[in-house]
């Protein structure tokens, strides 16, 4: 790799510019609330004060959250499949992601291009326009209204980056690991799953947040594929909720349902961030 | 490959599969050939399919069917709010043949499409009490004289007036245009914040619903009695330019070309708009008195103005019509006829103020007193012109948005824009 | 396809492999990457194969004028769908969706590339209240998408609060103009810079930090360690992230036709398009040919950007391993 040179070296000071990065860090952090503090805000006005402007709601009000949690809406229970349908996702995409990649990173056998491209190529087309093909097919093999139907459709959007991403990981992997582990005498298998897996932990744990927030977020295809409401995923029931009128859609109720199904989602990501810290250490890169 | 195989099996299992579905799509009966509509049969459970229900009052009237029929209960099926989700969730249980959905709750707008492909099954007139109902109701579920669907809900456009403001100058309602402009110039200037007029004018069915009632209002005609669009007309032209021009003059505010029903419903409610084109449902939100609506009380309705007197609206509403592919339509056919009855009805207006099909409930003196534009809606209803019944309904509206869109927006002039959207109604109406 | 991906990643020859196993080794690799071909056949392949049947019929057109109903099944009409897509109106809204979908990428990408790397930096950088601002970076793309389309039509309407905040007169966002297709940019690089900063975080960490001290000790400035140590070491994953970026927003669906509306010539994609004919005018032919002509287009785009470049976007580092 580029070999750093050395420039006509200053003196190390803590320049007048100390701050800059803090300030730096300080707006993007403020670009990136400040649309989810107007979803929060909205959520936390009374319905007839949701025009407002004013950066505080006043008064609080819980209405909202009142709203989205009525017997009626079943949102816990879709809360529930949510966690279910982008759980299981998440645990199948990354056991067949991780056997897949180490192949295609590892392996050496033939084809391996044309594998990679055709992973990548199902990333080409128009997830929209899978929709009504999907539909028949699910209605064909009886799928309608089952979670398969949902967690299947995830798992093909979500695999060929998985794939792709954890591939480059475990090709930044040094060989001679492994092979200091099959000289110890593990077998290939022991020594991908004690020296590369641990080693590789950010990658595969970035995978997994990003392949449980697209499960989370899927929209159309659980909206087409369920019509139970016992089924129905907290996306899709939010899409439901109702106002007062035909015509009225319930915007705070939406956002409080918004705020909802996104807080775990980061306290989730929160938590996964730690286990890639604790991978590295454990670890020890070389 | 390992996989190869299977995959190829799954493709044409999966083919197959696909062929067989569009094959009954397209083949299962024909009831083309007579005009009498097929057998409805099959007693048992079945579903209703319709956006949700926004006052949990069809829950009720569904237990209280449920509790006198056990063995044939109707199970609710609730779509998105959205009305375009709405139609593709029905669209593609159609087109996969599923018998999932039975009764489905079509706008009026639908009525042409879901028939002609045979989504909807043909319904026999003599089963219904269709003397009772509001003839242009009704006219809304037929498709080349033969009916498939049941009327349950209607609506029709009303004009909103700040009475309080046209009582201060002494106006009256103004039944033609030329009467609104006067009004609003007589007004406006005094009442900064005030605008004069909007409708719905974001680029939406709203929009098709708001330019048809401009043209029909100036005397003319978006698509004529025998089918055949007549759009590029004189009176079209000056409907057209009734909304091209108040967008250009300022009766129309620039923020109305992005109104929806609500975002103008929260304008009128918050004092900004004199005069407001808007469905019924407006009408209990802007006097409730908890504070959300500056208007209570200081407002009324009138039918909709027109170029030389009174227009006409744009019929709206929704009827009940039983999917091809459900099983069990002796049941539907009985749960509609129970739906429509007017005592559901009555039911219906009292709990949810929808507007109702059956005629009489219109002039019955409790129900004006509870809801006192009764007696306009009916107006509006009985002198309301729908909309294109063709096959290609979506395609219709797209293009009529397109040429109202760009018109109002100035991009194109009026003129232009019926021309061209003439050359393009003649394409999708033809054969 | 097969030469989507440059040279065969074969940096050395498995020499050390004993010979007997060459074979077990294809077998092995068969196992481990068929439950993923399967899945993506299930799911994906079927609907391919049917939309290339499909782009070469058109469901018959008129009605029976007896009973209004419409005439059944589809005719085959060659490639129609794939010429009619150049031709007259339709041809007219074609090519501007074309250019929407093609500026949405370049812009919108180009904006996310910069601020996820910015955005994993600092959430690579060691300072107190860390794990509050890598929670904040990441809220955003948790957002469900269905959401944030609603959250952005209520910030950019004309009443909204972008307006508020805003001098002047008020924008009207939400009709069809160059502010819409800013609208959908906004939006779009908000929701999904985190993305990328997230993957290039996840290559930061695998960097060690012996690198950097090295470099430290031969006296580099920030600036300078940041171009020839940070920026070359997280490329693979970068490259990845920015693949599939391009690949997602070429296909970009939701936030124009929520946030804006469809029908609007500033912010109509061709997957918009594709869905319109679709699903609402019932055309699935030319829905199809769309649909295809897209899947060509993202391929020839892959294509050009792992040549020019990330040729080794998987390769990417045997070499320096060895």
């Amino acid at each position: 790799m580029t070999a750093t040179q050395t420039s006509p070296a200053k003196p190390k000071t803590r320049g007048r510019w100390w701050w800059a990065p803090y300030l730096g860090i300080a707006a993007i952090v403020v670009y990136c609330l400040a649309p989810f503090y107007w979803m929060l805000v909205s959520s936390l006005r009374r319905t007839n004060d949701i025009f407002d402007s004013a950066p505080l709601p006043s008064p609080v009000s819980l209405d909202s959250y009142g709203a989205a949690f009525a017997p009626g809406n079943g949102f816990v229970r879709s809360l529930g499949n949510s966690f279910f349908v982008a759980g299981t996702t998440t645990a199948l995409v990354l056991i067949i992601g991780i056997l897949t990649a180490y192949a295609l990173a590892r392996l050496d056998f033939r084809f391996k291009n044309v594998v990679l491209a055709i992973i990548i190529t199902t990333s080409m087309f128009p997830g929209i326009s899978l929709l009504v093909p999907l539909l028949e097919l699910f209605s064909g093999i009886g799928w309608i209204n089952t979670y398969q139907a949902m967690i299947v459709p995830s798992m093909s959007f979500a695999l060929p980056l998985a794939v792709w991403n954890l591939t480059a990981f475990f090709r930044q992997m040094p060989l001679e690991l492994e092979e200091a582990a099959q000289i110890d005498g593990c077998t290939p298998a022991q020594a991908f799953r004690k020296v590369i897996l641990p080693l590789a932990a950010p990658g595969v744990f970035t995978t997994a947040i990003i392949t449980f927030i697209a499960a989370w977020n899927e929209f159309i295809i659980a909206l087409s594929v369920v019509n139970q409401r016992e089924l129905k995923t907290a996306p899709v029931i939010t899409s439901q909720f109702t106002g007062s009128t035909a015509f009225d859609s319930p915007f705070g109720t939406q956002m409080a349902a918004g705020v909802i199904v996104t807080i775990p989602l980061v306290i989730l990501v929160l938590l996964f961030q730690r286990r890639i810290v604790a991978g590295l250490t454990a670890g020890g890169v070389k | 490959m390992v996989t190869q195989g299977r995959v190829k099996r799954a493709v044409a299992v999966a083919a197959a599969l696909a062929l067989g579905v569009s094959a009954c799509g397209s083949e299962t009966e024909s009831p083309g050939q007579s005009t009498a509509p097929p057998a409805l049969d099959g007693v048992g459970p079945i579903t209703l399919v319709t956006g949700k229900d926004t006052s949990g009052n069809l829950q009720n009237q569904l237990d209280g069917w449920n509790a006198a029929h056990p063995d044939q209960k109707v199970t609710l099926i609730e779509l998105p709010e959205d009305a375009d989700a709405q139609r593709q969730q029905m669209v593609q249980n159609a087109q996969t043949g599923s018998d999932t959905y039975t009764v489905l709750n079509l706008d009026v707008v639908w009525t042409a499409e879901f028939a002609a492909n045979q989504w909807v099954t043909q319904l026999p007139e003599s089963e219904f009490p269709l003397d009772k109902l509001l003839p242009a109701t009704v006219e809304t579920a037929k498709y080349f004289k033969r009916l498939y669907g049941i009327p349950v809900a209607s609506d029709g456009g009303l004009l909103y007036y700040r009475k309080d403001l046209l009582d201060a100058a002494g106006v009256q309602p103004p039944t033609t245009w030329a009467e609104l402009d006067a009004a609003c110039a007589k007004i406006v200037p005094a009442n900064p914040g005030l605008s004069c007029y909007a409708g719905q004018f974001e680029k939406y069915e709203g929009l098709t619903v708001n330019f048809s009632e401009a043209v029909n209002s100036a005397g003319g005609e978006v698509v004529g009695e025998d089918g055949k669009p007549v759009v590029n007309s004189e009176n079209a032209k000056k409907g057209l330019d009734f909304l091209v021009e108040g967008v250009k003059s300022g009766r129309i505010p620039q923020k109305a070309r992005t109104f929806k029903e609500e975002e103008g419903r929260r304008a009128f409610q918050a004092g900004e708009l004199l005069f407001h084109r808007q469905w019924p449902y407006q009408y209990a939100e802007a006097n409730a008195t908890d504070g959300s609506s500056a208007v209570a009380g200081k407002f009324a309705v009138a039918p909709l103005p027109g170029l030389d007197g009174l227009g006409a609206s744009t019929l709206g509403g929704h009827n009940y019509a039983i999917s091809s592919f459900a099983k069990n339509k002796k049941t539907a056919l009985d749960f509609i006829k129970h739906m429509v009855d007017e005592k559901q009805q009555r039911e219906n207006l009292e709990k949810t103020s929808i507007a109702p099909t059956w005629a009489s409930l219109y002039d019955e003196q409790a129900l004006i007193e509870k809801f006192p534009y009764l007696t306009e809606l009916k107006t509006s209803i009985e002198k309301a012109k729908k909309r294109p019944a063709v096959v290609k309904y979506q395609e219709v509206s797209s293009a009529i948005q397109e040429a109202a869109y760009s018109a109002m927006s100035g991009t194109t002039s009026s003129a232009d824009a019926l021309a061209k959207l003439q050359t393009r109604l003649e394409e999708l109406t033809k054969g | 396809m097969a030469t989507l991906i440059d040279a065969p990643i074969t940096p050395e020859p498995p020499a050390k492999a004993p010979v007997g196993r060459k074979a077990g080794v294809g077998r092995l690799a068969a196992l481990l990457v068929s439950p993923t071909l399967l899945v993506l056949g299930l799911v994906v392949a079927y609907p391919i194969v049917s939309a290339l049947r499909l782009a070469f019929y058109q469901r018959n057109d008129g009605v029976d004028p007896e009973t209004g109903l419409r005439l059944t099944g589809d005719r085959f009409v060659g490639i129609d769908n794939f010429t009619d897509m150049f031709v007259g109106d339709a041809g007219e809204r074609f090519r501007n969706a074309l250019l929407n979908t093609t500026t949405f990428t370049i812009v919108a990408v180009s904006l996310e590339v910069v601020l996820g790397i910015l955005m994993a930096l600092v959430m690579h950088k060691a300072f107190k209240g860390r794990a509050l601002v890598r929670a904040s970076i990441l809220v955003p793309w948790a957002v469900p998408t269905a959401i944030a389309g609603l959250l952005w039509r209520w910030i950019f309407q004309a009443d909204g609060v972008a307006n508020d905040l805003l001098p002047g007169d008020p924008v009207l966002w939400t009709t069809d103009g160059i502010q819409a297709w800013f609208a959908v940019i906004i939006a779009d690089t908000w929701k999904t810079a985190p993305f990328i900063g997230l993957l290039v975080l996840a290559g930061l960490q695998v960097i060690s930090n012996e690198v950097y001290e090295a470099a430290k000790l031969d006296g580099a400035s920030p600036w300078k360690t940041f171009w020839s140590i940070t920026l070359p070491l997280v490329k693979p994953t970068l490259m990845v992230a920015v693949l599939f970026r391009i690949l997602d927003t070429l296909r970009m669906f939701d936030l124009p036709y929520t946030l804006i509306g469809p029908g609007k010539n500033a912010t109509d994609t061709v997957t918009v398009i594709a869905f319109e004919e679709a699903v609402k005018f019932g055309k699935y032919g030319p829905a199809s040919a769309y649909a295809i002509f897209l899947f060509l287009y993202v391929a020839v785009v892959a294509f050009v950007f792992v040549r020019l470049l990330g040729a080794d976007v998987v390769g990417a580092r045997s070499g320096r391993n060895r």
